[in-house]
């Protein structure tokens, strides 16, 4: 049995992302972060990223400053619930729709 | 001394794809992301099914970026056996291998085998996360389902029976380690997989995980839900480590301090809007007498 | 080397020269012999394999499960309701296309409890995906697990060895243990198309959708229905693999060369008695004294259930008059399963023979050679309904 003939007989997965699609569409409120309150951005260096430890995604960086990914972020709010300084805001996706047209 | 775990410093290296199908704020997403971290990518993993299952994604893609073996719901530890086998076979004494099952996939469904591979005194990781039902089949009430929760299967008067303390189970067979962690506490979850790497035989690491969807809360507070069930002596974070029990940093910390009442994290959640008055504070009585209990252990 | 050992202990020395790496078993009677055998070859340090004592059979199974997931080459044993605990590993390590291999010493299946031999616990995982081959004799029993192993990974589907407990697991005879250095020139060393492994992540036994869905590159995968169709197509594929198989046995070893059906008195034959294990020995001896009062009439013993050798059945049985089907195992509520396999098979030939079938032996209940005899001569004289009991008392 050659590879390609074994490979269609079981199933074997490869890892990539967006196994669930685009999951950014499943967002009602996007998270929006204020550079000015964010501590790594406000201080320009590395401290807090307490956004980064909780999100259930992997979708923002450990950056400065931290980037969010919104292709696939779920808006679970999580980042805004958490971020000591409350620098994330939850804004309606529509508000968004209406600047992208 | 190793360096102190920080969120600073744990790894960049992200093994969970972004896009997978867990929900929103999914507690499992946090630990598992966290906990990958800590196993690191010389690692085997052995699911049975659960959301885990899920989350992993829908053939042909998969989210996780190790090896992964899908096994039948009753199969993990025996299946984590088979693997740590042929890995001695093959002379591979340094290869990881981690099982990561649900609540009911250890505590009901699985427990014949993780017990007989505990007593085997296999050299693995397993690791439970319990969302206290099963919420991959729309939330059932299982074995580690505290009393009283409602659920699909304890719809009107709530569940009857009493949480099953698996750790303790695991720890009667004498392994040694055993440890509690809550996806609200990510850091030490990651502190304590990396101490399990360095022992060898059975580790079990028990991880109380919030679930929006099941427990009936925002998805925005899975965080804090998990931290007000450690702050209020609900669940306690613990290593047991050859017998020698210690709280771990959050819970010790209850010692010297007031705990939050159990009705503040009870009220969080819609799954315990069963509770009369009188079987919260009956709660709160259990939550106390097991406090005095640790006061009084000598530290 | 000849040796005057056990049917298990046949066995047991199969998997040893097979060299497999991990054996996880569970014991049960009648198959214990066999698991406490290996113990001791790798307690002894004559076999290089883990010994995995497991808590049950189905985690038995498991054990070989991912073993051979990450590309060991597994050996468990069972019988009756120990196969039954496995049964949905059963399936899952077809369906993952696994080369395991699995001795089954077939045993009637409680309630209510019988440790003695029939074949109910093997004939009832007949869906389950495996190749099951059935050895009649102790040097059959040695050779078909050696020979189970160069199936199974030639085609990747899992194995059972099925033969009679008791009968054959607990009875002494003389076979051949064949020189370890041949075995290897006949099998090589298990090396899996894909290995769990960490420098190649791969996730196996995912959901899989109803539907074809294209990969990480965007080529399309197949779907649940279509893994399962290969699945089929490979049995029956395996039906070749088996003969080849035991063409390059035969050639090395000078034993075999009845890869499907064994027959005994077939040449001639007007009436076939055809049945699976142990019996068809038994059967020689009557066949030789029916053919003392004229009655042409011989015996084939069946080696493979699954896949099911369909072209050399109609090819044996095609101008026999009568077909007997003895069977040690029934399907509840309308005949034996062997029975009603093998008139499907007959189906289309020009010249459809009578079809007979007994049922006898179930739970270990005495075969003497007269009601065999009585059986048979009767089968060749008049018509009657099926399924006949044979030893039935009430």
């Amino acid at each position: 049995m050659t590879q390609k003939n074994f490979a269609c007989r079981i199933s074997r997965s490869e890892p990539g992302p967006g196994d669930g699609g685009r999951t950014g569409s499943w967002r009602v409120l996007r998270p929006v972060i204020d550079l000015e309150k964010c501590i790594p951005a406000k201080r320009n260096k590395p401290a807090c990223f307490t956004c980064w430890l909780y999100c259930p995604d992997g979708c923002i960086t450990r950056t400065i400053p931290p980037t969010i990914d919104y292709e696939y972020c779920k808006g679970c709010e999580i980042c805004a619930e958490e971020c000591p300084v409350g620098a994330i805001t939850m804004v309606e996706e529509t508000v968004f729709i209406k600047e992208e047209k | 001394m190793a360096e102190k775990t920080t969120v600073l410093n744990l790894p960049e290296d992200e093994l969970v794809h972004p896009g997978n199908r867990a929900c929103a704020g999914c507690g499992l997403s946090i630990i598992y992301r966290i906990g990958l971290k800590a196993l690191g990518r010389d690692t085997i993993l052995v699911v049975p099914p659960s959301c885990l299952t899920v989350l992993q994604g829908l053939y042909p893609i998969a989210a996780t970026q190790l090896p992964c073996l899908n096994v039948t719901f009753a199969s993990t530890a025996a299946a984590a056996t088979g693997i740590l086998a042929a890995l001695r076979a093959q002379k591979n004494t340094s290869t990881t291998v981690a099982a990561w099952a649900g609540d009911g996939g250890t505590s009901d469904i699985g427990l014949q085998a993780l017990s007989g591979a505990c007593e085997r005194g296999e050299n693995f990781i397993f690791i439970c996360y319990d969302n206290e039902a099963y919420m991959n089949t729309g939330v059932q009430r299982s074995g580690t389902t505290p009393q009283g929760v409602l659920t699909t299967t304890t719809p009107i008067s709530g569940k009857k029976q009493k949480k099953k303390d698996v750790p303790a189970i695991i720890a009667a067979h004498g392994i040694p380690y055993v440890a509690t962690a809550s996806a609200a506490y990510p850091i030490d979850f990651y502190d304590k997989i990396k101490k399990a790497k360095t022992i060898s035989g059975p580790k079990y690491i028990h991880v109380h995980t919030p679930c929006p969807s099941g427990w009936g809360f925002n998805p925005r507070y899975t965080i804090k839900i998990g931290r007000m069930a450690v702050e209020s002596g609900l669940y306690d974070l613990y290593e047991n480590e050859n017998g020698h029990f210690e709280l771990s940093g959050p819970s010790q910390r209850l010692l010297k301090k007031d705990r939050r009442p159990v009705s503040e994290y009870l009220e969080t959640q819609a799954r315990f809007r069963g509770l009369s008055e009188a079987r919260i504070a009956s709660i709160q009585q259990e939550v106390d007498a097991k406090w005095e209990t640790y006061r009084a252990q000598p530290s | 080397m000849h040796v005057i050992e056990s049917g298990n202990v046949a066995a047991a020395n199969g998997v040893k020269l097979a060299r497999a790496h991990v054996v996880a078993a569970y014991p049960i009677t009648p198959q214990t012999p066999l698991t406490e055998k290996l113990s001791e070859f790798v307690d002894a340090g004559e076999m290089d394999a883990e010994y995995i004592p497991v808590e049950s059979e189905h985690s038995a199974l498991s054990v070989c499960i991912a073993a051979s997931s990450a590309g060991s080459r597994p050996f468990t044993a069972t019988s009756a309701n120990g196969l039954l605990y496995m049964s949905e590993q059963l399936h899952w390590a077809a369906g993952a296309r696994l080369p395991i291999v699995m001795c089954v010493v077939n045993r009637g299946i409680g309630a209510p409890w019988t440790v003695w031999n029939d074949q109910q616990d093997a004939f009832s995982q007949r869906d389950a995906g495996w190749v099951q081959l059935f050895a009649c004799d102790h040097q059959q029993i040695i050779d078909t697990v050696i020979q189970a192993y160069a199936i199974a990974e030639t085609v990747s589907i899992p194995v059972m060895v099925c033969y009679d407990g008791y009968i054959l697991s607990h009875t002494y005879m003389p076979f051949e243990i064949p020189d370890s250095d041949t075995v290897d020139g006949f099998l090589p060393a298990f090396s899996p198309e894909y290995a769990l492994n960490p420098a190649k992540p791969c996730n196996l036994n995912t959901v899989t959708l109803p539907d074809i869905r294209p990969d990480v590159r965007g080529d399309t995968a197949p779907g649940y229905m279509e893994i399962r169709h290969n699945l089929h197509t490979d049995m029956r594929e395996a039906l070749n693999v088996i003969k080849t198989v035991d063409e390059k046995f035969y050639s090395i070893f000078g034993r075999g060369g009845h890869c499907f059906i064994e027959p005994y008195n077939c040449e001639d034959a007007e009436y076939i008695a055809v049945c699976i294990g142990s019996l068809s020995y038994q059967l020689r001896d009557v066949v030789d004294a029916l053919r003392q009062d004229r009655i042409k009439i011989g015996v084939c013993g069946l080696r493979v259930y699954r896949p099911f050798p369909d072209e050399a059945i109609r090819e044996t049985f095609k101008s026999a008059k009568g077909i007997i089907v003895l069977e040690k195992a029934l399907s509840y509520g309308y005949e034996g399963a062997l029975y009603a396999d093998i008139k499907a098979a007959l189906y289309d030939c020009d010249n459809r023979p009578f079809i007979h079938n007994y049922i006898l032996g179930l739970g270990g209940r005495e075969i003497k050679t007269q009601q065999l005899l009585d059986a048979l001569r009767q089968s060749c004289t008049i018509d009657i309904p099926v399924p006949q009991w044979i030893g039935l008392k009430m």
